[in-house]
């Protein structure tokens, strides 16, 4: 009975372990597309608030899940373009500039949440499991894998599509190069400029996405600051991943672990740490794996610098 | 060779600001010459040949090649027109394979890279051909300076060309790679390519070249074809006026033990082993030079020596006083100096005056500092002595350091470490960055501090500097001392072997020196 019960617990962890990871899969497999170009935004947080927001009032003024996640991509590629803007047309500290975006973000968000939408108090229908035949049904493994909706099980294709993007396209190898020996992409005759926007863009965007899963995928509403630091997990997770989009996949789980242990352990009973210890988990997490990961030699040579065109 | 005009260049100006890096700068190149660019650091060699390959836009002139006149918007453009250029920093992406970094930038932006395949096929055809021993699939991040270097010029190969500008390519070679190198210079100009060669070096534009263009100041000062003059002559050309090419030097006569090293290991900044095992003494009135191609843990030694980077185990005694581990003040203290290899990081303060620069390892001694405040009197004083002393080219003693040229802020390096009265004195790289005519000066100035019993340790991948001054020279490999040989140049075959890590033969000649 025992053992029933510990494998029931084991298998809706996992499940949930991956649907809390869904949002960091996004973020960080966008920030390893930014970082290897060499653009380190911190404004991730900030960024993954505007993509929920978007997506919820899209979601709200359609009813459309698809056009809500487009919202939030669309919102956070916006946010991207003004920090790719002053970071890289303007030069500005890549620093500075992140920091006030999630400022913004957080700001924003918040004031346009209370003038439009608190008062509603209204939520959204969020996307529902698939239920895929035989495979959800199955014990243990259907509850631990195949219970997800679509926007988790797409966490798959982005990772796969990521990678074969890096380094299976030009625009990859190009991007890779970018990040680490600017001066040899503009011998070549490349615009450096070009493609540090495209891998903010897609930074931002991918991180709007996960910020649109939260209002469209997890919760059903917007609260003020709703990502809670998931953007700059994003970015420790990247770390720990060593700038691989695969590695960026299965860390993110690894938090998401985290995530679900503590929601879960919560709901026990026989738990007696108080609730903050272990919501406190993730984030105490994160400061233990970026003490014992030692992934600088790893990063991005030209990681936060601006290139000086000739 | 054909009289046709290959390639000409006329008239250029080129400023960067309120530096004028090309003056009316007009040259020609035959097709299928070796066409040597001598010239100092400065003479604005790199920036022509830049203008050459689309780096660098002219403000003024014309370049006309092979008969049309051209203006290059890009790189790109260039080798489009087969103009190839090795920079002297290598335009290689280190975390890309070789393959990789040639097809980077071909073709267009979005497609799927399927092609590998040929491109691997092309670059062995072209390796074998020219015995360059490029294999298409390494990481370039793993190779030596020395490969990719010919991953370069493979690339350029691979890219097609005509026109091969070649910038500074022997300065991080062990000799037997230079030699390996002149070599292939011919056989590309046997194949029918024109290739351009800036150089810094008399010895092998002598060897190499069939014409020799002299630049100074941004102009072309003289071309001459290369059975029409000799090095003393080219080096006349460079700076302007004669040149004592020998250094006169008395015989050696080691004192007392100074600085002893004993089985000094130390990690670079990045972790990894650099300096593994070393032992060597500097005596008293001797120069002991470190020979070795850079990077093979010189940089390291010299950083662990001032305390500037932490000793994993060994032992440095300098005075009978173990000074391992110290922080560099202490070290300093124990009358030791250093001239860096890296000026800006590790010499001087560029956005303070000379004075401020003077003073910055004494500023809390007298008589500089008096009860707690600067003596700002005594600060100009020193500092203007130094100046008049070592000729060094400024307003006055309050300008910034930052806006002299390299050469004044290396005198000012060595003026202030000399004025110190040291009696050891580390320097690595005596005459980066600076002309013909002040490192004429610095070694001089070595030599008499050698007279007056001072043990200097003089770490140089130059070593034309090291045979100058040295009286005993050490070579480095991966991060240990190999041999030890006299300046003597009839022994260079043996030197580069010992740089290249080849020990294989030296042990049937006895290798120790005065």
């Amino acid at each position: 009975m025992d053992d029933m019960m510990f494998f029931t617990f084991l298998a809706a962890l996992m499940g949930a372990a991956w649907r809390l990871a869904t949002p960091l899969i996004f973020a960080s497999i966008g920030a390893v597309f930014s970082e290897r170009a060499g653009v380190l935004n911190i404004g991730l947080e900030g960024t993954m608030l505007v993509g929920a927001f978007c997506g919820f009032a899209a979601a709200f003024a359609t009813g459309s899940i698809p056009l809500g996640l487009l919202a939030g991509v669309g919102g956070g590629m916006l946010f991207g373009l003004v920090f790719a803007f002053f970071t890289i047309t303007i030069k500005a500290d890549q620093i500075v500039v992140g920091a006030a975006l999630n400022l913004l973000g957080m700001g924003l968000t918040a004031f346009l949440f209370r003038t439009y939408y608190v008062s509603t108090g209204k939520g959204i229908e969020i996307a529902q499991p698939v239920h895929i035949p035989w495979l959800s049904d199955l014990p243990f493994l259907g509850e631990a894998f195949f219970r997800q909706n679509l926007i988790v099980y797409s966490t798959i294709l982005t990772a796969i599509l990521a990678t074969l993007v890096l380094y299976r396209t030009a625009f990859g190898l190009t991007l890779r190069a970018v990040g680490e020996h600017p001066k040899a992409v503009d011998v070549a005759g490349r615009n450096v400029a070009t493609y540090r926007y495209a891998a903010v863009m897609v930074g931002t965007g991918l991180a709007g996405l996960g910020g649109a899963f939260l209002t469209l995928g997890h919760s059903n509403q917007f609260v003020e600051g709703i990502t809670s630091g998931r953007g700059f997990i994003a970015l420790a997770v990247v770390v720990f991943a060593r700038w691989s989009p695969i590695g960026a996949f299965f860390v993110s789980l690894l938090f998401g672990l985290f995530y679900a242990l503590q929601l879960m352990l919560q709901a026990q009973a026989s738990v007696v740490v108080p609730y903050q210890v272990l919501q406190a988990l993730p984030y105490i997490m994160t400061i233990i794996t970026l003490v014992f990961v030692r992934g600088k030699g790893a990063a991005p040579s030209k990681l936060g610098q601006p290139y000086e065109m000739r | 060779m054909s009289s046709r005009p290959f390639l000409r260049i006329d008239n250029i100006h080129k400023r960067f600001g309120p530096i004028i890096a090309s003056d009316g700068v007009s040259l020609q190149i035959d097709e299928g010459e070796i066409h040597a660019l001598l010239g100092e650091n400065g003479a604005g060699k790199s920036v022509l040949m830049s203008m050459i390959c689309g780096m660098v836009r002219p403000d003024e002139g014309e370049i006309v090649y092979k008969g049309v006149p051209v203006r290059f918007n890009s790189p790109r453009e260039a080798i489009r027109q087969r103009i190839g250029m090795v920079h002297q920093h290598f335009m290689l992406v280190p975390n890309l394979t070789v393959a990789e970094n040639y097809i980077l930038g071909r073709g267009s932006a979005f497609r799927v890279i399927n092609d590998i395949d040929k491109v691997h096929a092309k670059i062995r055809e072209l390796s074998d051909r020219y015995a360059l021993d490029v294999r298409p699939d390494a990481l370039i991040e793993d190779l030596s300076v020395g490969e990719q270097q010919r991953v370069e010029i493979l690339k350029a190969l691979f890219n097609g060309i005509d026109l091969l500008i070649l910038d500074e390519p022997t300065a991080v070679l062990t000799p037997q790679e230079t030699d390996r190198l002149l070599t292939l210079m011919r056989d590309l100009v046997a194949d029918g390519k024109t290739v351009v060669f800036i150089s810094h070096k008399l010895d092998e534009v002598m060897r190499v070249s069939d014409r020799i263009s002299v630049m100074r100041d941004g102009r072309v000062v003289n071309t001459v074809s290369v059975d029409h003059t000799d090095a003393r002559g080219l080096a006349r050309m460079m700076v302007g006026r004669d040149v004592g090419m020998e250094l006169v030097r008395s015989a050696a006569a080691p004192g007392r033990l100074v600085l002893s090293v004993e089985n000094l290991i130390c990690r670079s900044e990045t972790g990894l082993p650099a300096v593994r095992g070393i032992s060597l003494g500097v005596h008293a009135g001797e120069i002991v030079g470190v020979a070795g191609v850079s990077g093979n843990g010189q940089s390291e030694l010299a950083l662990a020596l001032s305390g500037l980077l932490p000793v994993d185990s060994g032992r440095v005694v300098l005075n009978g006083k173990d000074i391992t581990g110290l922080a560099p003040a202490r070290i300093n203290a124990h009358g030791f100096s250093h001239i860096p290899e890296d000026r800006h990081k590790h010499g001087i303060v560029q956005s303070l005056s000379l004075s401020e620069n003077t003073i910055l390892q004494r500023y809390d001694q007298p008589p500089f500092a008096a009860r707690g405040m600067l003596s700002r009197r005594a600060i100009g004083t020193h500092t203007r002595d130094l100046i008049k002393r070592f000729r060094i080219k400024c307003h006055n003693e309050n300008q910034r350091i930052g806006d002299l040229s390299g050469g004044n802020q290396q005198k000012l390096v060595v003026a202030r470490e000399l004025a110190r009265n040291p009696d050891f004195i580390l320097v690595n790289q005596l005459a980066r960055g600076i002309d013909i005519g002040a490192m004429e000066f610095v070694m001089e100035e070595m030599l008499k501090q050698r007279e007056s019993g001072k043990a200097i340790l003089l770490i140089s991948t130059e070593l034309e500097e090291l045979f100058a001054i040295c009286d005993r020279i050490l070579v480095m490999f991966h991060g240990e001392i190999l041999g030890e040989l006299p300046p003597d140049r009839a022994r260079l075959e043996e030197l580069g072997l010992l740089m290249a890590g080849k020990t294989a033969d030296h042990s049937e000649q006895p290798t120790l020196a005065g």
